[in-house]
């Protein structure tokens, strides 16, 4: 007795011990998830990068400058001209609304940050807390060593550093962390059947529905959960307790959510949810009268409240579908849609088509975003698979639908990610745990075949008891199964039964030994790769690009010099056209107006655009009359080489605007079914405003006019511009500015007119040559 | 009762084949009687069964009847008036559902029977429902415009 309460004094000082050192090694996984995130402030710059994360930066300053309530009432006419666009309605403000608070409680500690700069570093931030979230979700899957296994493979997987790097300030950054979070709650309910649990989780929910549009993911997968375990009759109060308030609270909270607000409950995202919050109470009822029932007569029962139940049920279905059945789209949005049908948006929605994130994904970049945990995964749904718990089947289900999701669209890579850390923590931990076990029993009788080897050996399996779970234990059987074969050592003395139970969990030493040293290797291989996409592939900003030549590094900094320009050289309420691409970085950075931006919510204002774009000059300049337009945006990369130019973009213009305007036909634009722009190109192409802009002049430049993108020299090479006049063209002539002509006046002698016309082109040939290096 | 009684003569059918069928119209009359005296016995024993829970129980299904009655006179009154201020509808019946709800969790969390809440003391449970209910209602004020 003695002997065991020391030990089990002993074992409460490692356990404490355990505990802080977890405590420790997940702070430091905080400090890894942050710091591995800064590559791109120490290589480039403390900016916020790509498009959509201006706009949220532009919002955030607003939200800091006039107060939240300005905020929700903000209408902005600087965007959408001339229709303005509904700020506070239209935006998930979660994001916003963090950077804004944190902004907010460091100034009030006189901390004098600057906006952009918590911006830029709100990403790193909550992916700290996103790997703290998935150790809490592991732990409660698995236990702590998958945990903290879990949470350091997320500290670094390479698609979630895409979205989260230093500057990327989108939805994205605090939304994977809201996700973990909800289902760690979800989970933590689950398990303890508490309804404090339930009501944060619900909470929880309530964030992710602020910061992205992907809740409806969450408020799809843990109804799908509830069935699975209603079907496979593992229906618990617990689960009543975790779902039915979550259903409640998370639709009314949903529904505060202005994007979002009657939408909870009007499109059928959610009609899952509904669904099986009926049948949750139709089984919670069958099983309640099951308990107070004797078994014979409950058996009567049965036929009475199924037939009951199921007659409610068809009601509402029918309810649902008639209501459904109303609505023109059934219902769901087209982003939604494409998802379920993988072709639906090729077949119908060009603009969602054509955003290149929204596309399927190719095996590469598999491998490129979650690298070796592809290979672990399925590893880890077997450690699920025994024994299968509630939680472990969640977290199966949400790795199933998850990988069906990224299949689909590029984008949603970032929603598998996490599940495919926690299924390789669980493997890997798992796997270790296996191995580091029979190594300890194995050494002791290695070294002597005495007693004491026997006795500490003894020593040992307690230890090992304690430190894995029941769980582990069961697991273990099915890996020993072939371990059992392979053991050939005699056994020299009776073992008492637990001991032989396991002996036989033990593999051979140096099986064991080899497969960590592999396993360890495969660690460093996803680190090394880890660090690497971190530091090269994902760190751009994409508004300053570098080049590596034999002479050097090259910074094209084009962008914010054009930006610049705008700012400078145009008056403040001037509009200006540009693809609908550039039109969250001009209103952020030139602070101009712009027709269309990256906002997409009005399509046949974006087709008007395409339509201008794709149209002669003439045509494009009345429609951009019409629409007040002074200043033509074209980004263009023929000079350097910069391959997401407007002119590889113009496919889509085509589309888009032919898909509102028919006579713009893409057929016209096409030579045999091929984009060209070289001497081969059709005379529609050759003549459209796109490529007079972009190729305006370029042939000065090295007098063949060489295209280094599309490898070719251009089929047109002089030609003069009617409606247009170049006002300014950047370094790398990556952005081209024009600004329409105006209007002429109605006069009838000749003279006069070709006067204006000479002293105009003077003028702007005294511009260029000030202003072009060329 | 029509329903469950066609669900009962449906599974006869099925079980006792072709043969049986052709002589089962004489029968059918004292089937029916015989199921429907099952159904007597089977209301009977609920109500039994269900005079044993306790009254704190008794009081909470009031309390979840009374819940859901609402919620359900709220629903007429929309099919017959209209949903004009949908989000006022909205939250007065989630609030109603949601009260219902939480106070079967709260049943279930303070019914002893439920071996997986033993070690969870009534007092706890009920303070967690009071802080869902606080969270619920702050919600519904919020929405009700």
């Amino acid at each position: 007795m003695a002997a065991s309460d020391a030990q089990n004094g002993v074992f409460s000082v490692r356990h404490a011990f355990g505990n802080v050192l977890a405590f420790f090694i997940l702070l430091l996984i905080g400090v890894l998830a942050f710091s591995i995130r800064l590559f791109s402030v120490i290589k480039y710059e403390s900016v916020i990068h790509e498009f959509d994360p201006y706009f949220n930066y532009r919002v955030t300053q607003f939200l800091t400058k006039n107060g939240i309530y300005d905020f929700w009432n903000w209408f902005d006419d600087r965007t959408w001209y001339p229709l303005g666009r509904v700020i506070g309605g239209t935006v998930y403000p979660g994001l916003t609304l963090t950077a804004g608070t944190l902004w907010w409680i460091l100034n009030s500690l006189n901390i004098p940050l600057s906006v952009e700069t918590v911006c830029v570093f709100t990403a790193p931030i909550f992916s700290a807390f996103a790997s703290w979230a998935t150790y809490l979700l592991t732990k409660e899957v698995k236990g702590a060593g998958a945990g903290l296994t879990a949470a350091i493979l997320l500290a670094m997987v390479p698609s979630y550093i895409s979205r989260s790097v230093a500057g990327s300030y989108d939805n994205e950054a605090v939304a994977i962390f809201a996700l973990i979070f909800t289902f760690y709650l979800y989970i933590k309910t689950l398990n303890t059947g508490s309804l404090f649990y339930a009501t944060l989780n619900s909470i929880a929910y309530f964030y992710m529905v602020c910061s992205w549009g992907g809740y409806t993911f969450i408020i799809n997968l843990i109804p799908m959960h509830v069935l699975l375990c209603i079907v496979t009759g593992r229906y618990s109060s617990r689960l009543y307790i975790a779902y039915a308030p979550l259903v409640v609270l998370g639709t009314l909270l949903a529904s505060l959510v202005p994007v979002v607000g009657f939408n909870a409950v009007m499109t059928s995202e959610h009609f899952a949810s509904f669904l099986v919050f009926i049948v949750i109470h139709v089984v919670a009822l069958v099983y309640y009268i099951k308990g107070i029932l004797s078994p014979k007569m409950f058996k009567v029962a049965v036929a009475l409240v199924v037939s009951v139940g199921a007659a409610v049920c068809c009601a509402m279905v029918a309810v649902l579908i008639a209501l459904v059945a109303s609505s023109p789209t059934k219902g769901w949005s087209g982003r939604s849609l494409s998802l379920l049908d993988p072709t639906y948006a090729s077949k119908y929605i060009p603009i969602i088509a054509s955003v290149s994130e929204h596309q399927p994904p190719t095996w590469p970049s598999y491998f490129m975003d979650i690298n070796v945990l592809a290979f672990l995964v399925p590893a880890g749904i077997i450690a699920c698979f025994s024994p299968l718990s509630d939680a472990s089947s969640f977290v199966v289900l949400y790795i199933v639908t998850s990988v069906y999701f990224s299949g689909v669209m590029v984008r949603l890579m970032l929603v598998l990610a996490p599940a495919a850390c926690i299924l390789s923590g669980i493997a890997l931990s798992q796997a270790f745990d296996v191995f580091t076990r029979s190594i300890k029993f194995q050494l002791p009788r290695l070294s002597d075949n005495s007693q004491a080897g026997e006795g500490s050996s003894e020593n040992v399996v307690p230890n090992d008891s304690v430190k894995t779970d029941k769980t582990e234990d069961t697991s273990k059987e099915r890996t020993s199964k072939k371990s059992k074969k392979k053991e050939k050592e005699p056994v020299e003395k009776p073992l008492s039964k637990s001991q032989i139970k396991k002996r036989l969990l033990v593999l051979p030493l140096e099986t064991s030994v080899i497969a960590i040293i592999l396993l360890v290797l495969l660690g460093a291989f996803y680190v090394v790769h880890s660090v690497w996409a971190a530091a090269e592939a994902y760190s751009a900003p994409s508004i300053v690009l570098t080049s590596h030549s034999h002479d050097g590094l090259h910074v094209f900094d084009d962008f914010r010099e054009a930006y610049a320009w705008l700012s400078h050289n145009t008056e403040v309420d001037d509009k200006v056209a540009s693809w609908w691409d550039y039109g969250y970085q001009t209103t952020a950075m030139a602070n101009r107006t712009v027709i269309v931006d990256n906002n997409t919510w009005n399509n046949t204002h974006i087709a008007t655009v395409g339509t201008a774009m794709s149209s002669p000059e003439k045509a494009a300049w009345e429609i951009f009359q019409s629409l007040d337009v002074k200043y033509v945006l074209v980004v263009f990369g023929g000079l350097v080489g910069y391959p997401s130019d407007d002119i590889n973009k113009f496919l889509w213009m085509v589309r888009i605007g032919g898909g509102v305007f028919p006579h713009i036909k893409e057929p016209d634009y096409l030579r045999d079914g091929q984009y060209r722009i070289d001497s081969m190109a059709t005379p529609t192409m050759l003549n459209c405003l796109m490529y007079k802009l972009s190729y305006y002049r370029f042939v000065e430049t090295d007098g063949k006019a060489f295209d280094r993108v599309r490898r070719t020299e251009i089929g047109k090479k002089h030609f003069k511009l009617t409606h247009f006049e170049e006002v300014f063209t950047t370094h790398h002539w990556m952005v081209r500015i024009y600004k329409l002509k105006p209007p002429k006046n109605r006069i009838r002698g000749k003279t006069k007119k070709s006067k204006s016309k000479t002293s105009s082109k003077t003028a702007s040939k005294r511009k260029e040559l000030k202003r072009n290096p060329f | 009762m029509i329903i469950f009684i066609k669900v009962f003569k449906r599974r006869e059918e099925k079980r006792r084949g072709f043969l049986w069928c052709i002589a089962k119209s004489r029968r059918s009359e004292r089937m029916a009687r015989s199921s429907s005296k099952d159904a007597q016995d089977l209301f009977r024993a609920l109500w039994s069964a269900y005079a044993a829970t306790p009254t704190n129980l008794k009081i909470i299904d009031l309390y979840v009847m009374f819940a859901v009655f609402t919620a359900l006179i709220q629903v007429v009154y929309m099919a017959l008036v209209g949903s004009f201020p949908f989000n006022s509808f909205l939250s007065g019946v989630l609030s109603c559902v949601g009260t219902a709800v939480l106070a079967v969790c709260l049943r279930i969390q303070v019914n002893k029977e439920n071996k997986e809440f033993k070690d969870l003391a009534p007092e706890r449970a009920f303070a967690d429902f009071v802080l869902c209910n606080l969270v619920l209602h702050l919600v519904i004020m919020n929405f009700l415009g």
